[in-house]
């Protein structure tokens, strides 16, 4: 029992550490001026999420969070930004215009109503959680649902990437830009 | 479950997603309003993982998967665009593109 109390309070600590360290670096992404800062702190808040995704036993997607998120898409990000220079936003004129005091509103009332339905929910369907065994969120259990349940979920991912990187190639190429003739090659 | 519930992993999730949706309505740089897509994704991620936990059913976790990989197709259009963009000089402002001519 003792013991048991003890492990909830590491827990607590833990995911109060994560929780306030995944908000604060979210509200640094769109607070810095610096696309190059904002891309660091996006780190900060994709690896906090990761542990919360470990204290809600999702080893696996934890694992991927880490790896696919904070590795790869954040290291094509910081070289775009590094290839762009990252030039900073025009500084602070002193006064909110109005379209960022109605932005404010908009996602304010936003926060509102999540927090109000999911307060009516605390004590009713949202107070027990189901008994996991020890193999929930494990690779072998994903990988058994991404090979019977959702087999088509999987391939339509395929798909998705495939049609992205295709279009990546596309934007990223500048063959048509090189010569005028060209250009009109490719209209005709 | 030791820890909080599953509510308060839902009201992170909820300030994640609004804080996202706040940085894509009043930031200008289109970079950065990439990067506040990912919290909102992000903040879907939580909601369903924490869902996915709640009920013991892995589904949930398949889904963030997927959001996961729909992510990384959407930061590779996303980038490329903005590159596209900077090639042609234009500037990185989104409330400057307001015509769709070639």
């Amino acid at each position: 029992m003792i013991v048991a109390s003890a492990g909830n309070v590491l827990v607590w600590a833990v995911w109060v550490a994560a929780a306030f360290a995944c908000l604060g670096s979210g509200v640094a992404v769109i607070s810095f001026s610096n696309p190059f800062y904002s891309a660091l702190a996006l780190i900060g808040n994709l690896g906090s999420l990761a542990v919360l995704y470990l204290l809600l036993s999702a080893e696996f997607v934890a694992a991927a969070q880490v790896l696919v998120y904070a590795g790869a898409v954040m290291v094509m990000f910081l070289f775009v930004i590094a290839y762009l220079g990252g030039k900073a936003d025009t500084p602070w004129t002193g006064q909110l215009p109005a379209q960022t005091i109605a932005a404010i509103v908009a996602s304010a009332a936003l926060l509102v109503e999540i927090v109000i339905v999911i307060a009516g929910q605390a004590d009713g369907h949202l107070s027990k959680a189901a008994e996991i065994t020890d193999a929930f969120g494990s690779p072998s259990q994903i990988g058994q649902l991404f090979l019977t349940d959702q087999l088509l979920a999987f391939e339509l991912i395929s798909v998705v990437l495939l049609v992205a990187a295709v279009g990546g190639v596309i934007l990223g190429s500048h063959s048509r830009e090189q010569s005028p003739v060209e250009t009109d090659d490719a209209r005709a | 479950m030791l820890g909080p519930d599953t509510a308060a992993y839902l009201i992170v999730a909820a300030f994640l997603f609004t804080t996202g949706a706040l940085g894509v309505l009043i930031r200008r740089n289109p970079l950065i309003v990439l990067l506040s897509l990912e919290i909102m994704l992000n903040g879907a991620n939580l909601a369903l993982i924490a869902f996915s936990r709640h009920f013991a059913n892995g589904d949930g976790q398949i889904f963030a998967l997927a959001v996961m990989a729909v992510a990384a197709s959407e930061v590779v259009v996303g980038l490329g665009l903005i590159v596209a963009m900077a090639r042609k000089n234009l500037a990185l402002d989104v409330d400057k593109f307001s015509s769709l001519r070639g």
